[in-house]
């Protein structure tokens, strides 16, 4: 059972230009084994919000509790995937996946018992001994998958990690990672600026705007699963991307009137 | 970090992106490309086979030129009487064979060493102090603020102006080199250093503590190893600094060395030895310079960078 909340979260940056409300008190709960994508247009806080969970920045004021109880900095319990920069490059890809299980001083058959079935199930047994330079986009953020899943956290904190991939990619990371998530159960934390993929993924939608960056509205994905590449064809799936898609625009009309009068 | 695109919107389903295979080629004027146009495109790659020649015209050029104006009367055709003088620019057969003699019957082979020994150990001694400071610099902003300030502003002080100084305090032998040396080299490589931890993606240290990892461990097991490539690439950078403040040292109260050798010869207006003392430097840079880019092929191999 493992649940992490936000509890009236705010984030205030002191820029040249001023301060800057990353987030403005954002609340919300991610119950046990569920996979919540957070969704929003670039620059509405996702990252920050993510990297409060994290326990990587501290916010201005709120809090982050997992299992009830609240972080205080980085831990193994929630391990994170970033969207670029995200292997040690003078690491081979088993080095890598052990590299959690090796800080705690695991001993190498242990570690090995660890990456072996990991490496396997993301179809980069061959590649064990490969260095990160010789891996292609989608390749390496599988590695970065299995890297976070070695430490057996409770929760996975994804930032964009397939933002960088191809369409074709990208389609398939993200079904693979629906299987990844049907097998190990994690709780899942998903931030993506893109419609398609956070209905495609998500249990549940968080839908952000920007300026302050504010938890706007959370859309339960009722599309049943396992969902297949039909879902995406499917009249539900149409009606909720309208759904998050107007929440969005109507933000930005309302940030930005005159273009509207404009044209 | 963040993608710009507003609207797009990847349908997993979607369709292939459209293909631009072929047009990556410049544009060329008219008709079918030309055959060079492939090499005149910015960055795009070259094939080895071409780059080593090329590498070699270079030089085939200089000394091309510099047989010209020694075996030819086109410099005085060009208003340069000078430049087709025996006495004021020997031709290249002339400085090989001096060069020949020097080695053979002069004892140069010893100067070359005496210089290699001094800027081994200037470059050593900056090396050990200035790698270790540079990083500790870019990874932690208390040695940062402490240490910056005061090494950014010896590095505008003229190494050659402390000459007088150093041979009041280290005499006139080989400390006093290895000093000229040291100031010369040890600031400037201490700040790229340190700009090199500091440049460590700010993601991979991240990473590093959501498994798990101490700051002792990101520093010992991230920072550290993320830095050594860019580490040994300003080493490289800094041992050309090396070679110019030794010779400018070896131009001041020195009895051995390619540079003593060098000012010996001014004072006879033997251009033929001066000219080869600089050859040999010029060599021995190479040598060096070929040295460490095998090094950085042999110790990084996960190095996706294109040899330089
Ligand atoms: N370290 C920082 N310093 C100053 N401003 C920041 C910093 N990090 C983020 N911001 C600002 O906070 C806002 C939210 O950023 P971010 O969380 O990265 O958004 P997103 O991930 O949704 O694109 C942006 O306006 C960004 O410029
Ligand atoms: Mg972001």
């Amino acid at each position: 059972m493992s649940a992490i909340t936000a509890t009236d979260v705010s984030m205030v940056f002191k820029t040249r230009g001023g301060r800057v409300h990353a987030i403005d008190r954002v609340t919300l709960e991610i119950p046990d084994a569920h996979f919540a994508c957070i969704v929003g247009a670039s620059g509405c806080g996702k990252s920050t919000l993510l990297n409060v969970m994290g326990g990587l920045v501290r916010p201005t004021s709120g809090s982050v509790q997992l299992d009830g109880r609240q972080i205080h900095g980085p831990g193994t319990d929630r391990g994170m995937v970033f969207q670029s920069y995200t292997l040690f490059p003078w690491l081979r890809v088993r080095e890598n996946v052990e590299f959690g299980p090796k800080l705690k001083g695991m001993p190498k058959d242990e570690r090995r018992r660890i990456s072996r079935p990991l490496l396997e199930e993301m179809g980069l047994a061959e590649f064990a001994r490969a260095y990160p330079k010789e891996l292609s986009g989608g390749m390496k953020q599988r590695v970065a998958i299995a890297r976070a899943l070695a430490n057996d956290p409770k929760v996975l904190l994804m930032d964009e990690p397939f933002g960088a991939l191809d369409a074709l990619t990208r389609a398939a990371a993200q079904r693979f990672l629906t299987e990844i998530w049907e097998q190990h159960r994690r709780t899942i934390a998903f931030v993506t600026h893109d419609i398609d993929e956070a209905i495609f993924l998500g249990d549940t939608v968080f839908v952000m705007t920007p300026r302050p960056g504010r938890l706007r509205e959370v859309i339960p994905v009722d599309i049943p699963r396992p969902r297949t590449l039909e879902a995406l064809g499917t009249q539900r799936f149409g009606e909720l991307k309208r759904q998050i898609l107007e929440l969005i625009v109507e933000h930005e009309n309302r940030a930005l009137p005159q273009a509207t009068n404009g044209a | 970090m963040i993608p710009p695109s507003s609207t797009r919107s990847s349908k997993p389903e979607g369709a292939p992106a459209p293909v631009t295979s072929a047009a990556k080629r410049p544009p060329a004027t008219a008709g079918a490309p030309r055959w060079y146009s492939r090499y005149l495109a910015a960055k795009e790659p070259i094939p080895r086979a071409l780059s080593l020649p090329l590498g070699l015209a270079s030089f085939g050029l200089v000394i091309g030129i510099w047989a010209l104006l020694a075996y030819t009367r086109v410099a005085p055709a060009l208003g340069f009487p000078n430049l087709h003088n025996p006495f004021f620019l020997p031709s290249p057969g002339t400085v090989a064979k001096t060069l020949y003699n020097m080695f053979a019957h002069e004892g140069f082979a010893h100067d070359v060493w005496a210089s290699t020994r001094r800027i081994g150990l200037g470059f050593l001694i900056s090396a050990a102090i200035g790698i270790p400071l540079g990083i500790a610099i870019g990874s932690f902003r208390v040695v940062q603020a402490f240490f910056e300030p005061i090494i950014a502003a010896v590095r505008y002080m003229p190494a050659s102006a402390f000459i007088p100084l150093l041979i009041i305090w280290f005499g006139i032998y080989e400390k006093e080199k290895i000093a000229v040396i040291f100031i010369g080299v040890f600031f400037p490589l201490t700040l790229l250093i340190a700009d090199v931890s500091a440049n460590i993606p700010k993601e991979l240290l991240n990473i590093a503590y959501t498994l798990g990892a101490s700051r002792w461990q990101v520093f010992w097991r991230v920072l550290l190893p993320a830095s050594w490539p860019g580490v040994l690439d300003n080493m490289r950078i800094g041992i050309g600094w090396a070679w110019t403040y030794l010779i400018v040292a070896e131009l001041v109260a020195a009895s051995t060395g390619i540079g003593h050798v060098i000012l010996s010869a001014s004072r006879f207006l033997q251009t033929d030895k001066i000219i080869a003392g600089i050859i040999t430097i010029g060599i021995l840079g190479l040598l060096t310079d070929a040295l460490f880019r095998w090094a950085y092929w042999l110790l990084f191999p996960y190095s996706d960078r294109v040899s330089r």
